[in-house]
């Protein structure tokens, strides 16, 4: 817990140090064009930029603390406010993307692993490898294309809130959350068949068959259990990314996310904006790499005792 | 209660006149496809076995013992071919035209096996308890709490001291020895007719081995059932086994009730086998007989006797011919195959003409013998 703590503080300085050492001025982003240099040192003196770094970065921690993560330069509204409108689109999108990745991965990856150079297992290599070579945005347009343009089955672009039509608001995430999926579903096969591969040539594996036990509690319990380490080492690391915004995705689709929250922060010099969301998003990362870590006992009781 | 007091449940097979033999494999041939070619790891074993016998199947590593306790098994590497013509009938039954599939509850009740290494045999992350009731479970179709009783008298039956607390507890913290009772309480779980054992005291201390393979002996003499001892150790076999099988590159090359195969040993390989087991009678610093050479090639092998060039007696038509297992003139279960049988006048002449000229037909070095 202190180490999680301490990892926390020194992300934030880090945060901190990185926008106070990127090129330009932030005041730059606040003031009209052609502004006096007058009027640019009462900006500055109003939003603070003349106190000692040291006092700045105190402030911004201490507000960040209390929940407060400052008013965006450009909207003036506070960023609490605005990650609070994002999050949970890029929450919903990550979370479909994982389930989904997940539920085609665990049993490719298991079969092709039991049958390696059976149909399933070379139907998934040829999938997998065409997936690799294409890069999300190929795949997206691909998609929009195929179901949104040619079949016209699915909507291509834009949001909208679960509270107001939830048919609609799910069937506006299937393409996005497909194409996000994808990537990740190659990752996660390729892991779990290989590790799955080590663990079917274990004895422990055989004296299982030679019990005569059915083949799925084989590959459940004796073998499934040990082989998904990196499998879900890697998922608390995608997990972090995709809640962190995914900007391809976002931007085919139009979607308020995370991730076009921060690239339009970026291109208008919003620093606290970008700040605030690289600090939620290194929080969201850690809390996932902290849950990975609790997890490992609870797929191997080897580790339980090393650790206690 | 005995182990073997259930044997009548299982899946209605023919109870009614049993077979005089339990287990039967004919021309077992089992090949694997490698890219180096054919590995014959099985090539043309016979065996048998009646219900309640011991047999020990001897050899080195890579001799197919191994290989031939898990096409009994079902559990071959996909790679393994099992060529047509091989036959494992076990009461009767072909093994090959039933799948574990069709017959749930063959494999694990009436055929089960003991591995090599304890220590890699269970499943690290099952509880041993679980690993033991949902066997019990599966194939006897016991409830959760009859499934418990079950395993905790199973564990007990093995001589698992606490058998309530190992229960509850994962392989890892349990000693090797303590290990292997518990892959044998899982084998005889559901009492089986047959017993595989594949080098099941390798793995273990030396002190650990005598008392596992006590164990097993006790059990068998408990339920009666049949029992396969796989080993390279002819120690291990000697005072256990009802008759051995001494296996060289994928045959059976000599077979014999355990007591005569000692005394009588008609294979050159048996002998030098019997040789290498080092005797305290010895005087210190003997040097320890070897088995000049190292194990046949099995990928492709040529013609002749696999054995030939290793052997002290083999002569020219030991290159060219392969010897069939026949049965040795002088007892009927007593079969081997060698062209020049150790105790035959045909024998004792090719032994000792390749003793006298220091070099056998093979090119192979021997020494003069002091006997």
């Amino acid at each position: 817990m202190a180490r999680f703590l301490l990892l926390l503080l020194l992300v934030s300085i880090a945060v901190f140090m990185l926008l106070e050492l990127i090129p330009g001025d932030p005041v730059d982003a606040l003031v009209p064009e052609g502004a006096t240099p007058e009027m640019r040192e009462q900006v500055r003196e109003l939003y603070g930029l003349n106190d000692p770094l040291l006092q700045r970065y105190a402030s911004w921690l201490g507000g960040v603390l209390q929940g407060d993560f400052g008013r965006s330069f450009q909207t003036r509204l506070p960023v609490a406010e605005a990650i609070a409108e994002r999050a949970p689109v890029s929450l919903e999108l990550a979370v479909l993307a994982m389930v989904v990745a997940l539920a085609i991965s665990v049993p490719v990856g298991v079969w092709s692993a039991y049958r390696p150079g059976g149909w399933v297992d070379r139907v998934a290599t040829l999938v997998t490898s065409a997936t690799l070579a294409t890069p999300s945005f190929v795949l997206g347009i691909l998609l929009v294309y195929v179901f949104g343009v040619q079949l016209k089955v699915l909507p291509i672009l834009g949001w909208v809130p679960f509270s107001q039509d939830p048919v609609q608001h799910f069937s506006h995430l299937v393409l996005p959350v497909l194409t996000l999926a994808a990537g990740e579903c190659v990752l996660f096969t390729r892991l779990l068949r290989g590790d799955m591969l080590a663990t079917l040539q274990q004895d422990h594996v055989l004296s299982a068959r030679a019990r005569g036990l059915p083949t799925w509690r084989i590959l459940a319990r004796h073998a499934l259990r040990q082989s998904s380490f990196s499998l879900v080492t890697v998922s608390g690391v995608v997990i972090g990314r995709l809640i962190g915004g995914t900007v391809i995705v976002e931007s085919i689709f139009s979607l308020p996310g995370m991730g076009s929250l921060v690239v339009n922060a970026i291109i208008s010099r919003d620093f606290i904006v970008v700040q605030s969301v690289v600090l939620l998003t290194a929080l969201i990362y850690l809390l996932m790499n902290t849950l990975v870590d609790l997890t490992y006992p609870l797929l191997d009781p080897r580790v339980r005792k090393a650790t206690s | 209660m005995s182990v073997g007091m259930r044997v009548d449940r299982v899946n209605g097979m023919a109870e009614s006149s049993p077979p005089a033999t339990l287990l039967e494999v004919r021309e077992l041939k089992v090949w694997f496809d490698t890219s180096r070619g054919m590995v014959r790891a099985v090539d043309g074993v016979d065996l048998s076995l009646r219900p309640g016998e011991t047999l020990g199947v001897v050899g080195e590593s890579g001799s197919g013992k191994s290989v031939l306790s898990r096409a009994i098994m079902k559990i071959l590497a996909p790679s393994a071919r099992v060529l047509r013509g091989s036959e494992i009938r076990l009461n009767g039954i072909d093994l090959s035209t039933v799948s574990p599939k069709q017959n749930k509850h063959l494999w694990g009740v009436d055929l089960a096996m003991v591995f090599q290494d304890p220590m890699t045999s269970l499943t690290p992350v099952v509880t041993i308890g679980k690993q033991l009731t949902e066997t019990l479970r599966f194939h006897l179709g016991l409830d959760r709490e009859q499934a418990k009783a079950e395993a905790i008298r199973l564990l007990t039956l093995v001589g698992i001291p606490e058998p309530a607390k190992r229960f509850h507890q994962y392989p890892h913290n349990l000693s090797g020895g303590m290990r292997q009772r518990v892959t044998i309480a899982l084998a005889i779980s559901c009492s089986p007719k047959l017993l595989i054992a594949d080098e099941p005291t390798t793995a273990l201390d030396v002190t650990v081995q005598h008392q596992i393979l006590n164990l097993l002996q006790e059990l068998q003499a408990k339920s009666g059932m049949g029992m396969i001892l796989i080993t390279h150790d002819l120690g291990v076999v000697a005072g256990r086994t009802d008759s051995i099988a001494v296996m060289y590159a994928g045959r059976v090359v000599e077979r014999a009730p355990t007591r005569r195969l000692f005394s009588h040993m008609r294979h050159p390989y048996t002998r030098a086998l019997i040789d290498a087991i080092p005797r305290l009678t010895d005087p210190s610093h003997t040097r320890l007989a070897s088995i000049p050479g190292r194990p046949a090639v099995i990928v492709d092998p040529p013609p002749g006797c696999s054995f030939a060039p290793r052997c002290p007696s083999a002569q020219e038509r030991c290159l060219h011919e392969t010897p069939a297992l026949q049965i040795t003139a002088d007892a009927p279960d007593h079969t081997a195959a060698c062209f020049f049988p150790i105790g035959t006048p045909a024998g004792d002449a090719a032994r000792r003409s390749n003793a006298e000229a220091g070099v056998t037909a093979a090119g192979t070095r021997v020494a003069q013998e002091v006997s």
